[in-house]
């Protein structure tokens, strides 16, 4: 069980047709990702981290290739085994935060267990997760346009790691945070790793990058 | 339900969209609605206006004008039809009841100084009852001579059975008042004084014409065969009677308000376009500014049917808010449009009095308009709503 790779991707592509030409954002790329893995994915900007992420994250689906998640191919699924397989075992931190304006920050982040079947301690639950991302408790009720950046990449990763996922995806966590956030968070998803979490992570800053085992390199769409 | 909570909550946040959604709902179910009723409304009351007599044969003199409405004064003024002719139709249409028909006009004084220029018919006693329903007093008898009132006229002058009433300086006692009659195919008493013919030849003078020949046929079935008795008998050599039954009338009716019906059956259909282009516009546009939302909510585990429940309770909750108003503005503005159009099309009748304008038809067109608002919307709001979970998560958040 244990040696079947979290993520295998087999050459996969992702081409953006657009009208002045193809955009050719991922080439034919080939790789696995272990069980309890912790990987940087630095690259140019522009150079398909999102993409790569966001295909890891079954947001999207590749243009050619094959994507294994846990052994199964993802084309064979079809999309309420993919949302719950989000729901259940993703923990995505966006690049945008992506939170609900509709919500509070603590209802964003209670919100995925609210629609999984033990949504008993969902409060608890988002209210745990929120203290651990160090977020002043007078933050909780305001709403994601009331946050500063900093605050709602908290609430983000806060509503990430809130259903406990095997997997953790993260576009540029602590971009958009001060370095001793930033180190904190990094500390967390550090932790969470030595839980046995499997954590994707894109980033520029190296310092970052220094907290992952691995580091993936991209450039134009391909692994180097 | 979290989802019903949801839309709750983005209906209240975007509290000026819902209410544009809701007007735009009201609107579309008034329009429907309340056309509805008006049409209902105009047919009942042609259909009531309209005095059933589907067993009568007319025969007026025939005249160059031709095919003229059996009614129009220039029949009565212009020829009159004998009573040799008289008795040839009454051989041709034998055994059914001939009814020969005097029309002509005199001043007549209605007592308290009141009195104007009146039609009057003369008809023989015994046809009388066979033709005229009366709402009070008495039939006259041939030899008890008294005047029978037409509704409208009785109540202008505020007359009532026993009154006496002068014709042409010739005193007679009021018999009777007249139920309304309408328009028929024959003849329309309503403003007039009937009498005996006796009394009418001896006050007119007139013994040997008549404007009108009324044959009561009591079979519809017979009325062609009547019709071709009469034509042979009197038409043989020269045409010197026009022909017409009743049918003939009922039918140009018929064919007017079903144009009426035509009609307003096209505007309808065009509100109905024109509310459903409404509301599914407000309901696209506010599933579309959306979509980003949506695409969120797929990326961390909303399935594609909880999506489409949450819209779909927006728009349910929408669609029901706006159908009760405007269902509600549609049954009390559809009542007075209605009774405005009655007021219009009987002015100076009374068929107006104790017309109902809500009948079945009518609810059903309040609940119909209702109906139709609330499906409009579930559908307006369902297919953006359909269209964006369908889209992969990562498209629907690019969205903006
Ligand atoms: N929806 C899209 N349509 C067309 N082209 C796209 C789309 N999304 C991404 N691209 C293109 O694909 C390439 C890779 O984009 P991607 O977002 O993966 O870059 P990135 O490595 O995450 O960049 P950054 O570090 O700036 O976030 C870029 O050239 C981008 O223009
Ligand atoms: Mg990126």
């Amino acid at each position: 069980m244990s040696d079947i790779p979290v993520i295998r991707f087999e050459d996969v592509s992702k081409i953006y047709p657009l009208p002045a030409g193809d955009v050719v954002a991922l080439d034919r790329v080939s790789l696995t990702v272990e069980r309890g893995e912790f990987i940087a994915v630095m690259g140019p900007s522009g150079s398909g981290k999102s993409t790569l992420l966001n295909l890891m994250g079954c947001l999207d689906v590749p243009t050619s290739g094959k994507i294994y998640l846990s052994g199964k191919d993802i084309s064979g699924m079809n999309d309420d085994e993919l949302t719950r397989l989000r729901r259940d075992q993703i923990g995505f931190v966006f690049q945008q935060f992506n939170l609900i304006p509709l919500l509070s920050a603590l209802e964003n982040v209670e919100f995925p267990v609210v629609l999984t079947p033990d949504r008993e301690k969902s409060r608890e639950r988002a209210v745990e997760m929120l203290r651990a991302m160090d977020l002043e408790e007078e933050l909780y009720t305001h709403k994601p346009s009331e946050l500063s950046g900093g605050q709602q990449q908290r609430v983000a990763i806060a509503r990430a790691l809130v259903n406990d996922p095997a997997l953790i995806l993260c576009d540029e966590p602590t971009g958009n945070l001060d370095t001793k956030t930033g180190t904190a968070i990094m500390n967390l998803l550090a932790e969470e790793n030595r839980k046995g979490k499997t954590i994707v992570m894109v980033t520029h800053d190296p310092k970052v990058a220094e907290y992952a085992h691995r580091l993936i390199q991209i450039v134009d769409g391909r692994l180097v | 339900m979290i989802f019903l909570d949801f839309a709750v909550r983005n209906l209240k946040r975007h509290w000026v969209r819902s209410f544009l959604s809701i007007i735009g709902i009201v609107i579309g179910v008034i329009a429907i609605a309340s056309l509805g009723i008006m049409g209902n409304s105009i047919n009942l009351l042609v259909a009531n206006l309209i005095t059933d007599v589907g067993d009568t044969i007319v025969i007026t003199p025939h005249t160059a004008i031709g095919d003229t409405f059996a009614g129009d004064p220039r029949t009565a003024v212009d020829a009159t039809i004998p009573a040799r002719q008289v008795d040839e139709i009454r051989r041709a249409a034998s055994p059914h009841r001939v009814i020969p028909v005097q029309q002509g006009a005199d001043e007549v004084e209605f007592g308290g100084g009141e009195s104007g220029y009146t039609q009057v018919i003369g008809l023989d006693a015994e046809d009388i009852p066979a033709l005229l329903d009366i709402k009070v007093g008495q039939y006259p008898r041939q030899n008890q001579p008294g005047a029978l009132v037409g509704t409208y006229l009785a109540e202008e002058y505020d007359i009532s059975p026993g009154a006496r009433i002068a014709i042409g300086g010739d005193d007679l006692r009021v018999a009777g008042l007249l139920e309304e009659r309408g328009f028929a195919a024959d003849i329309n008493p309503d403003y007039a004084v009937v009498v005996p013919s006796a009394w009418y030849r001896d006050h007119f003078g007139t013994d040997d014409a008549y404007s009108m020949v009324i044959i009561r046929v009591g079979d519809v079935g017979e009325i062609d065969s009547v019709k071709d008795a009469v034509d042979d008998q009197l038409n043989r050599r020269e045409e010197t009677v026009d022909i017409f039954d009743s049918r003939e009338l009922l039918r140009q009716y018929e064919e007017i308000y079903r144009q009426i019906t035509t009609f307003l059956v096209g505007i309808g259909g065009i509100s109905l376009l024109v509310a459903a282009v409404n509301i599914l516009n407000v309901m696209y546009i506010s599933v579309t500014e959306r979509i980003r939302e949506i695409g969120i909510m797929r990326s961390i585990g909303v399935l594609r049917r909880e999506v489409l429940r949450m819209f779909l309770y927006e728009a349910v909750i929408l669609g029901v808010i706006g159908s009760v108003i405007g269902g509600a503005f549609s049954a009390v503005g559809g009542y007075f449009i209605s009774v405005a159009a009655i007021e219009v099309f009987t002015a100076g009748t009374t068929f107006g009095e104790n017309f109902t304008v809500f009948d079945l038809t009518a609810v059903g067109f309040v609940i119909f308009g209702m109906l139709f608002g609330i499906a409009t919307s579930i559908v307006a709001g369902f297919y953006p709503a359909w269209k964006a979970a369908q889209q992969q998560p990562i498209e629907a958040m690019r969205h903006d």
